[in-house]
């Protein structure tokens, strides 16, 4: 297939994720806002959005409704909810042939209607309806390519777009609030402060029962590192996204004639990593650490599979 | 007697045997089922998403090309006659441009100027001593016909470089299909639908020879190009890459497309992008829609293109006057399809008779298209004919002038009901190595305001489905 196509496919499900991301983002800090610093949330929202700079070039301060408006639709914010969905269209476009009808028409679709939204569509009132409507795109998205998509390059070049995007945001949520989650930031274990820490990094990632049916015990720190880190069936994990990487890779890597490269060995190295490690040995070595990691393989991991399938 | 020839109705009103069903069939329908299949179409096609891309700043606008639930019928002798007239005249054009790229025998029997040639802009140099392979350089050509009467069809333009349209005579097809089986069920109607097949065969027919099955891609200005639609539709059907530019390297003078298992040789390239912008190398250099040292590839042999670059000297309104001779210099044979008389202003003595008659005359620039800078003798003002006189004065060598045909109506739907529209043809004529092969039909446009002759979907023009019929109709005409 040409490398444009594999690019224009990964890249329209990367903005997509993305989309999908910010907006549980949004719905987490717009949620946590009311019992935490409502400052702190929304910044830490910017932050993981990696937005915090570009914003403090358009405001002086950090309040509720500019900091969702920016994160939503900001000429100025080119990682914007809109601006994802203008992208993602832009790719499905440009290979429409490569997509199937479904695809085609749930991002076009989507975009139509974001050329309708109101003008108050992003602020407080309306926030949580806006946001479900995105959440309804990207639903209908991954639902049109896993139920129409031949599984071949097409495929899973769109697949490896969904998670490495995934992975990276995981990773990034999870540096955002690390500090909550070590030891020395606790008051007290089980206290209300806590929970609501604890929790407000699950909120991130929508993954508040998730924690419940896994752990069945009241929210624990490094309980919620391991779930978001290492848990192999939570699907917003670095570690069931690194396994979906590696899969979408080997598949690549079989309709190549078994070519590999660096992009194959640094994926496979990642997910070995993720599947035999242990929360408490990465505490010890150091949270941030790890994450930071983690954040820089995932670019690293993009720029070696263009290299590798995009030239 | 009308004043136009009716494809329905003929000369003096009476059904036409080839549109006895047609006219069965709308006397028979309701108007709200008929309605409501014109709304129906409408649907379907913005559903499929065939529009005409119009970008604009802030936004966009998909438009549809409106398109008439009526088709336009022509029968199995008309279109063998067609069809026949189509062949001559295509094979003539492909002849003409290997001569003026070649020996030019046509210079040497006096026919034409070496100036005449030369100074052409759509005359490309680099072409010169190139013989493309199987000696073909329009690959596709759309040949717009008018009929005037029952046996009167006239050609009213050759378009040699890369006509488009085809995409609506399928689309047209398969979306009648879809609303009318019970009409294809009792008419025999020529199935288009082989088109991408035909169009696939006729371009590997000029590929490069070689051991590899030979790969061909479309070239398209990309997701902003008006067309796009078409150039996506026509790669999808023929099952062939849809590239830009951008996918294109030239290597060792040989082309490639950059695939995700590395680079891939391309042999075939159906381009829809103008020859100024194939190769920053030889021609535009700011262009970034072509492919670097893409002619040296296509001088040594090594790469098809289609069609081939300066194939639009044959189709300039100012050669269009020589074709018939052409046929004669170059087949030894009559032309079947008529020309329409044209005079050439840069020649003092058509100047002065144009200008005398600018009331009855068609005056078109010599580079003009889409029927812009066109003046309609007969639907003119007086202040239009002195304004266009001055322009005329002027620069003479910029106008033909023709008499203004009567064109040819159908029946068509309009705001109240049906009323006779004028129309024309655009058959798609494939040329490839093994020989020409067009399929039964072609693009019908349809002039939508009343008593309009111009049908270029730039100026409000709609689209018909057209039909040959596959058996002889009984009775006569």
């Amino acid at each position: 297939m040409l490398a444009r196509a594999a690019e224009s496919l990964f890249w329209l499900a990367r903005y997509m994720e993305r989309m999908d991301n910010l907006a549980r983002l949004i719905e987490a800090a717009q949620s946590m806002a009311g019992v935490l610093s409502e400052t702190e949330e929304w910044r830490s929202a910017l932050t993981a959005a990696g937005v915090d700079e570009l914003y403090d070039e358009t405001y002086d301060e950090v309040t509720p409704e500019s900091a969702a408006l920016f994160l939503c639709n900001s000429p100025s914010n080119p990682s914007a909810i809109t601006a994802c969905l203008d992208n993602a269209r832009i790719n499905a476009r440009a290979m429409r042939g490569a997509l199937t009808r479904d695809m085609w028409e749930a991002v076009n679709q989507g975009w139509l209607e974001s050329r309708q939204l109101s003008a108050d569509a992003f602020l407080p009132e309306k926030l949580p309806d806006t946001l479900d409507w995105v959440r309804t795109i990207s639903t209908r998205f991954s639902g049109a390519y896993e139920t129409t998509m031949l599984r071949n390059e097409n495929y899973w070049f769109t697949r490896l777009g969904t998670f490495l995007e995934r992975a990276d945001n995981t990773a990034r949520i999870l540096d955002v609030k690390y500090h909550l989650l070590l030891p020395e930031a606790s008051s007290g274990v089980g206290g209300m402060l806590d929970y609501y820490q604890w929790t407000s990094v699950l909120r991130a990632v929508s993954a508040v029962r998730a924690y419940q049916w896994v752990y069945r015990e009241e929210v624990k720190p490094w309980n919620v590192a391991e779930l978001l880190l290492l848990r192999q069936e939570m699907p917003r994990s670095l570690r069931a996204c690194y396994d979906a990487i590696t899969e979408c890779l080997d598949k690549l890597a079989a309709a190549h004639d078994g070519k590999r490269g660096e992009c194959h060995r640094l994926a496979g190295a990642t997910a070995s990593q993720l599947r035999y490690g242990r929360i408490g040995d990465i505490f010890q070595s150091g949270l941030h650490e790890h994450l930071t990691e983690q954040i820089e393989r995932a670019a690293e991991l993009g720029d070696q599979i263009a290299a590798c399938y995009m030239r | 007697m009308r004043q136009f020839f009716d494809d329905m109705h003929g000369h003096d009103g009476e059904v036409r045997a080839a549109y006895a069903e047609i006219a069965t069939w709308l006397a028979q329908t309701p108007p709200h089922t008929l309605n409501a299949k014109r709304e129906e179409a409408e649907r379907l096609f913005r559903r499929i998403g065939i529009t005409f891309a119009v970008y604009t700043e802030g936004g966009d606008t998909e438009r549809l090309i409106p398109f008439d639930i009526i088709p336009r019928v022509l029968d199995a002798d008309e279109w063998a006659f067609l069809e026949r007239g189509l062949k001559q005249r295509v094979n003539a054009l492909n002849l003409f441009l290997a001569d003026v790229y070649g020996a030019r025998e046509i210079v040497k029997a006096g026919k034409l100027t070496n100036e005449h040639i030369d100074t052409h802009p759509a005359y490309c140099a680099h072409m010169q001593g190139v013989t493309p392979p199987g000696g073909v350089y329009t690959h596709i050509a759309g040949i717009d016909l008018v009929r005037t009467g029952v046996n009167d069809f006239y050609v009213l333009e050759d378009n040699c470089r890369t006509p488009s349209g085809v995409s609506y005579m399928l689309e047209n097809r398969s979306v009648m299909m879809r609303l009318f089986p019970e009409l294809f069920a009792r008419i025999g109607v020529e199935p288009v639908a082989r088109y991408p097949q035909d169009l696939l065969r006729t371009l590997r027919s000029v590929a490069p020879p070689g051991d590899e099955e030979p790969c061909v891609v479309v070239l398209t200005p990309g997701q902003f190009n008006s067309a796009y639609y078409e150039h996506s539709f026509l790669a999808d059907e023929m099952g062939v890459e849809l590239v830009e530019g951008i996918d294109l390297v030239v290597r060792d003078k040989k082309v490639f497309m950059r695939t995700t298992g590395g680079l891939k040789r391309v042999h075939v390239i159906y381009r829809r992008i103008d020859d100024d912008f194939l190769d920053p190398m030889v021609f535009r250099q700011d262009s970034v829609l072509g492919a670097f040292g893409l002619m040296e590839a296509y001088r040594a042999g090594n790469v098809a293109l289609a069609n081939a670059p300066g194939a639009g000297i044959a189709d300039d309104k100012a050669i269009y006057m020589h074709v018939p001779e052409m046929i004669r210099f170059y087949l030894g044979e009559e032309p079947i399809l008529n020309n329409v008389p044209t005079w050439d202003c840069a020649n003092e003595g058509a100047l002065a008779y144009v200008l005398d008659h600018l009331e009855e005359l068609v005056v078109k620039e010599t580079r003009g298209s889409g029927g812009y800078g066109m003046l309609v003798g007969p639907h003119s003002t007086k202040k239009m004919r002195e304004a266009f006189a001055k322009k005329l004065r002027r620069t003479p060598d910029a106008y033909v002038a023709q008499p203004t045909l009567a064109l040819s109506t159908c029946p068509t739907f309009v705001a109240d009901g049906t009323a006779p529209r004028h129309v024309d043809l655009r058959p798609f004529v494939l040329s490839g190595a093994d020989g020409v092969r067009i399929v039964p039909g072609g693009l019908t446009r349809v002039a939508l305001s009343d008593g309009s002759l111009v049908v270029n979907s730039s100026q409000g023009g709609g689209t018909k489905d057209t039909w040959v019929l596959h058996t002889r109709q009984n009775g006569g005409k």
